[in-house]
């Protein structure tokens, strides 16, 4: 009935005050799916999240849990489990006892409970910690029995809020991966919400790129990065050169040429219909624009000879700012080679030629 | 409690003790005001044991008046009718104070501010006032009880407990808030999502996290109830006789050592439950 969906957003609003926090949100989550919800703060991806929760019920539109539907059921009948960006661990209790509250809740025979608690902790790897209280752990550990306390009830969904956003980068990588190995051991379906864009990348099977509480782009991490429908999407998930223009003739084979507003022309590939005449951005992001010392044979697509302006050197890369036109335009050079060549480096004040093949630049409607 | 640390030596380099004029000043400061504060509260306890039977010149130890309190059969009645009163008073107005300063942390509704000052109020007006508000509060409605269904209330007990109930909630719902000022209200969601209905959140994860701050404010109810003077006075009506109020009567006809014994046995329940609510208040969860 539910055909492999787990949730089902269908037209959810909900409105705080005079505040219209999520407007028309539909998508569907699959069953054992990695999902996440990304967006800058205040997009409305928290809200969601608690609305499949029920902690907030939709002011319109309905959420469906495979096939069910919710309505104004309050969270404790709901079986979907949230791990919260705090991790909200009873104080008063120890790690086991935070880990079984949840099957105490349900009357789940003291035995039972037992066995669930001790593979639950297991999986996460804190089997020696269950006589501990939360503040006697490290951030990491809480995270890890906050997952367990939530996971042990085998929910039909895992709801995740920000669950990394207090550990230290080096942890939250680290974290990331377990996170993600973890999911596809239980085959539960994860609902994730993060500001943080590598973070969606690393872990998602999906995203849905999110703001101002509209969904943008539901999609697979190489689609949002690689292929973004707007204009906010390209800017939020990683970095890129915008560049705007009105279209002159478009290829069938999807390839259009643009003059920008100071005359350049430039070339890139098209994911919606464009006619000519259009006002349109061409975004090309910083690795896949390239800059040479030797000028390219004559007819390299979107070639322009640049002064570089500014290098900030970051170990892996090095990035360029060149100016094209009246714009910095910034691209990345991978520090590929030999670590005793130090002159192989562009240095500011130098001239290079910049191009790119048309393909990896995309032109966006809006 | 308030923990007073007199003032340390200034120690130099080398580990040599050195009383400058100042540390010395502050030094004497600190025990003159430990003095005044105290000074009183030990001639008390102290002439409590003296033979003279003026309780004013010490002449020799003696339990004596403790054992002659032991006979007095109106300062015990007096004594338990008090114990009663503080422990009705005290659980009624704890169950009130906590459901109370539950709600005003919770929730924002109107007139919220008006409430909150309302319910300082009690903390600030003066006690007579409060006393005499009371007493004319259960004149008029026993008067009105009477002229419409013939129902014939009297002072006492019942009178009393109401009035301790009364003054006493406004301190339970401040010391409670205290506590639930630090409460995290997504533990709350989180034994929600976990399965647990509003009552078993409120049993496993909210009552025993106020818990410190419940006792605490129902330890300080206990106190004020057990050495209330003022209101207790004007609303036992007579026939019924609290602690207080009995050794008052009994301080108008003659000071005599078994006063300061009643006194300095009251103290020690009070001293001891201040000490305990610290204890539990101070104890982390």
């Amino acid at each position: 009935m539910s055909n492999g969906i787990a949730v089902d957003l269908r037209n959810v609003v909900k409105r705080f005050a005079d505040v219209c926090a999520v407007d028309h949100v539909s998508m569907q989550i699959r069953d054992g799916e990695f999902f996440s919800m990304l967006g800058p703060s205040g997009c409305g991806k928290t809200t969601t999240l608690r609305m499949i929760a029920g902690f907030e019920f939709p002011t319109s539109g309905e959420i469906f849990l495979h096939g069910k539907a919710v309505g104004t059921t309050p969270p404790f009948r709901r079986n979907v489990n949230t791990v919260f960006q705090s991790y909200a661990l009873f104080p008063h209790m120890t790690v086991a006892e935070n880990v079984a509250f949840g099957l105490r809740m349900k009357k789940t025979p003291p035995a039972d409970i037992a066995r669930r608690v001790t593979e639950a902790l297991e999986l996460v790897r804190l089997g020696d910690y269950a006589s501990r209280r939360p503040r006697q752990l490290s951030g990491g550990q809480q995270q890890r029995v906050a997952l367990a306390r939530a996971l042990v009830n085998h929910p039909e969904v895992l709801l995740l809020d920000e669950p990394l956003g207090a550990l230290d980068l080096k942890l939250r990588k680290e974290m990331q991966l377990e996170l993600k190995s973890l999911q596809e051991r239980v085959g539960i379906t994860f609902i994730y919400v993060t500001h943080d864009q590598e973070e969606a990348l690393t872990m998602s099977d999906r995203i849905a790129v999110m703001n101002a509480g509209k969904v943008l782009q539901i999609g697979t991490p190489t689609e949002i990065y690689e292929r973004p429908v707007c204009r906010f999407v390209a800017d939020f998930i990683g970095e890129t050169n915008f560049i705007e223009g009105k279209v002159e003739s478009v290829e069938p084979s999807g390839i259009a040429t643009i003059t920008s507003d100071d005359g350049l022309t430039l070339r890139g590939q098209t994911i919606r219909p464009v006619a000519p005449g259009m006002n349109v951005t061409l975004s090309i992001r910083p690795e896949k624009a390239f800059l040479s010392v030797q000028e390219p044979p004559p007819g390299t697509p979107n070639c322009y000879q640049v002064r570089v302006e500014r290098i900030a050197y970051i170990g892996s890369d090095t990035r360029i700012d060149v100016r094209l036109g009246a714009r910095l335009f910034d691209l990345w050079e991978q520090n590929s080679r030999s670590t005793l060549d130090r002159d192989a480096y562009w240095q500011p004040g130098e001239t290079g030629y910049l191009w790119w093949p048309p393909e990896n630049a995309i032109i966006l409607t809006e | 409690m308030v923990d007073i640390q007199l003032p340390q030596s200034v120690r130099v380099a080398g580990g040599e003790r050195r009383y400058s004029p100042g540390s010395l000043a502050l030094g004497a400061h600190a025990i003159l005001t430990l003095a005044f504060l105290y000074a009183p509260i030990v001639v008390l306890v102290l002439f409590s044991f003296t033979r003279d039977s003026f309780g004013v010149r010490w002449t020799g130890f003696t339990f004596d008046w403790y054992i002659r309190l032991l006979a007095d059969q109106r300062l015990l009645t007096a004594a338990m009718n008090t114990l009663i009163v503080a422990f009705v008073s005290t659980v009624v107005s704890t169950i009130i104070g906590t459901m109370t300063a539950l709600a005003m942390e919770r929730y924002r509704f109107r007139w919220r501010t008006g409430l909150d000052a309302l319910l300082y109020l009690p903390i600030v007006i003066p006690e007579i006032v409060m006393a005499l508000a009371l007493l004319a509060f259960f004149a008029f409605s026993f008067g009105l009880l009477e002229t419409l269904f013939g129902i014939r209330l009297q002072f006492g007990l019942a009178t009393v407990t109401i009035s301790h109930i009364a003054f006493t909630i406004s301190f339970v719902v401040v010391v409670v808030r205290a506590s639930l000022k630090g409460f995290d209200m997504r533990l709350e969601e989180a034994a929600q999502d976990l399965g647990a209905n509003e009552w078993q959140t409120f049993r496993y994860i909210t009552l025993p996290l106020i818990m410190p701050g419940v006792i605490g404010g129902a330890l300080l109810a206990f106190t004020l109830s057990l050495d209330d003077f003022v209101i207790t006075f004007f609303t036992t009506g007579s026939g019924v006789s609290l602690l207080p109020v009995e050794v008052y009567g009994q301080v108008k006809r003659a000071i005599t050592p078994k006063i300061n014994a009643i006194s300095t046995l009251m103290l020690l329940v009070s001293i001891t439950l201040v000490f305990l609510s610290q204890f539990v208040q101070r104890r982390e969860v």
